[in-house]
């Protein structure tokens, strides 16, 4: 088997893996390869045809793929070399990256370091436990929307859509515009997951209406989606009797939630978080293993690109700074979950860092005028109140490098939400 | 006249009632929390406005072309420039911000590629 060996080797050519080859190069980086398992790099912001990218970072709205092709222009500027059609197989702890593809065949590469950028995928329908037959006709969005928007196929003419994320809302309006009548969108939740601005553009434009507190009980069908049953649910989201309504239709879209993609983490053997589902990683995106980084949504699900970006400029810097052998962290913070919150990145923090440092997490339910608290031990570093804080938006906070004076690392960070008074 | 709008400016989605005369003029905005609340408000009682988005067929390849509007258009003009884009004949090689249809239905805003096809 032929053997390379490259000094950074990134997995995954989405706005991640691009953004963190910028960084690597940009630090003087040589030797570096990006495997895209895609025939073309971009991720799925190619298929993310709507506007409303890059409002942070170029301060303009741009669509999905005209964020991609400024990475990928400039990635080409620095004569980065993108390998699209190949698939990573596995990730060694000793950064040994086994892939294979159609033109070399099966290949190993030896890395200096590894970045893991390889994104997240939908939960499927068999994660929800939802009863009815196993028709054809059910579809994740990103799905359906790879079929629209990248390949030129509707799935089908009359569609329910269960689970109300940014990427189900998004698909709705696709849908309709492309043809489609869209009957309903159905939440489990009392609250939408989606930015209020895709509940008005993308349903209320059309008049397409939002069940909250309701989901799909029934699935029917022999072979084609035929019609689903959808039910109010109680506070504990139990179905309630007799609330049952019919929806004749062929085709149902799920937007369910995300998951990190992190298979490939698993065999280099990267410790996960049971809270995000990606790896656990210090203030430089490196995980449990030396040497091998993570950045992006298979780190944690973002809800803005631009995030992934900034995160991931960070994790190709990091990947950078291991290479040349500068000296690392020895000693570490905790940072855990308080009250209110779910799943802090990064979960440990070195010392004394040189630079901010961005602490991001959810909070896990909607509150309103209510302050976040960043503490050690009984000292607060951060308290910040706002309006509200919904799961649906990643909240981040900076911690500047003299926060961590003085503090000792046998106490953790706690991050928590302060309710506020009504 | 009393009008209700959501606002879309961030998470906290105020719920705007807008007081219109006769003539459709805003007389007053209640329930925002912030200017831009007034602002959208405002905008989205006289002209809505929308960027679309869509895809299109190319006849020579095989992935079809997403396009924009080049800024945002009336709301109640999106149907019809979707209509208009079924007409559009494009092949490949197209550039990113390429015209594809000029002053799409009058609006004087073009439908432009938001990306390149080799």
């Amino acid at each position: 088997m032929n053997r390379e060996r490259v000094d950074i080797l990134i997995i995954g050519a989405g706005p991640a893996g691009l953004a963190a080859a910028i960084a690597a190069r940009e630090d003087g980086i040589s030797s570096l390869l990006v495997l895209e398992r895609e025939a073309q790099p971009g991720g799925i912001l190619r298929q993310c045809i709507h506007n409303g990218f890059g409002l942070h970072r170029f301060q303009e709205e741009l669509t999905g793929p005209e964020y991609a092709q400024r990475d990928i222009d400039r990635a080409r500027e620095l004569d980065i070399p993108i390998e699209c059609g190949v698939t990573v197989l596995s990730v060694s702890a000793d950064r040994v990256v086994t892939c294979v593809s159609p033109t070399h065949g099966l290949r190993q590469i030896e890395a200096g370091a590894v970045i893991l950028a390889m994104g997240c995928r939908e939960r499927p329908r068999g994660a929800l436990c939802t009863p009815g037959t196993r028709c054809a006709g059910i579809y994740s969005a990103g799905t359906a929307q790879r079929f629209v928007n990248l390949e030129g196929f509707m799935p089908g003419k009359r569609v329910v859509i269960l689970g109300s994320g940014d990427i189900g809302l998004i698909m709705a309006r696709r849908m309709t515009l492309q043809g489609a009548k869209v009957l309903a969108c159905v939440e489990i939740m009392p609250y939408s997951s989606g930015l209020n601005r895709n509940i008005v553009q993308c349903l209320q434009d059309y008049d397409i209406p939002l069940y909250l507190s309701h989901t799909v009980t029934d699935i029917q069908g022999r072979e084609r989606l035929e019609r689903v049953i959808v039910s109010e649910v109680d506070a504990r989201r139990r179905p309630i009797p007799g609330t049952e309504m019919a929806f004749d239709c062929d085709t149902l879209l799920l937007s369910v939630g995300l998951i990190p993609e992190n298979e490939l983490s698993e065999s280099a053997g990267v410790q996960l978080s049971p809270t995000t589902s990606g790896a656990v990683v210090s203030d430089s995106f490196e995980t449990s293993v030396p040497g091998v980084f993570a950045c992006g949504n298979v780190l944690h699900v973002h809800d803005l690109v631009d995030h992934v970006s900034d995160e991931s400029f960070q994790a190709g810097h990091a990947a950078a700074a291991f290479v040349r052998g500068e000296p690392r962290a020895e000693r570490w913070f905790r940072v855990e979950d308080g009250e209110g919150i779910r799943g802090c990145v990064p979960q440990k923090i070195q010392l004394c860092p040189s630079a901010s440092v961005t602490l991001m997490f959810r909070p896990a339910d909607v509150f309103r005028n209510a302050s976040v608290v960043i503490s050690c031990s009984e000292r607060e570093l951060v308290r910040r109140k706002a309006m509200i804080f919904t799961p649906g938006e990643m909240a981040s906070y900076s911690l500047k490098p003299e926060c961590f004076q003085g503090l000792s690392e046998t106490d953790p960070i706690v991050v928590r939400i302060e309710k506020g008074v009504d | 006249m009393e009008q209700r709008i959501t606002c879309i400016n961030c998470p906290v989605g105020c719920r705007m009632t807008v007081t219109l005369n006769e003539a459709g003029e805003v007389l007053k905005v209640e329930g925002n929390t912030c200017p831009r609340g007034a602002k959208y408000a405002r905008q989205e009682c006289t002209l809505p406005l929308r960027m679309i988005t869509a895809v299109i067929p190319v006849e020579n390849a095989a992935t079809p072309l997403s396009v924009k509007t080049a800024s945002p258009v009336p709301k109640k003009m999106i149907s019809q420039v979707m209509e208009a884009l079924k007409q559009v004949q494009v092949s490949a090689p197209v550039s990113l911000g390429q015209v594809i249809l000029p002053d799409v239905c009058g609006t004087g805003v073009d439908m432009i590629a938001t990306r390149p096809l080799a």
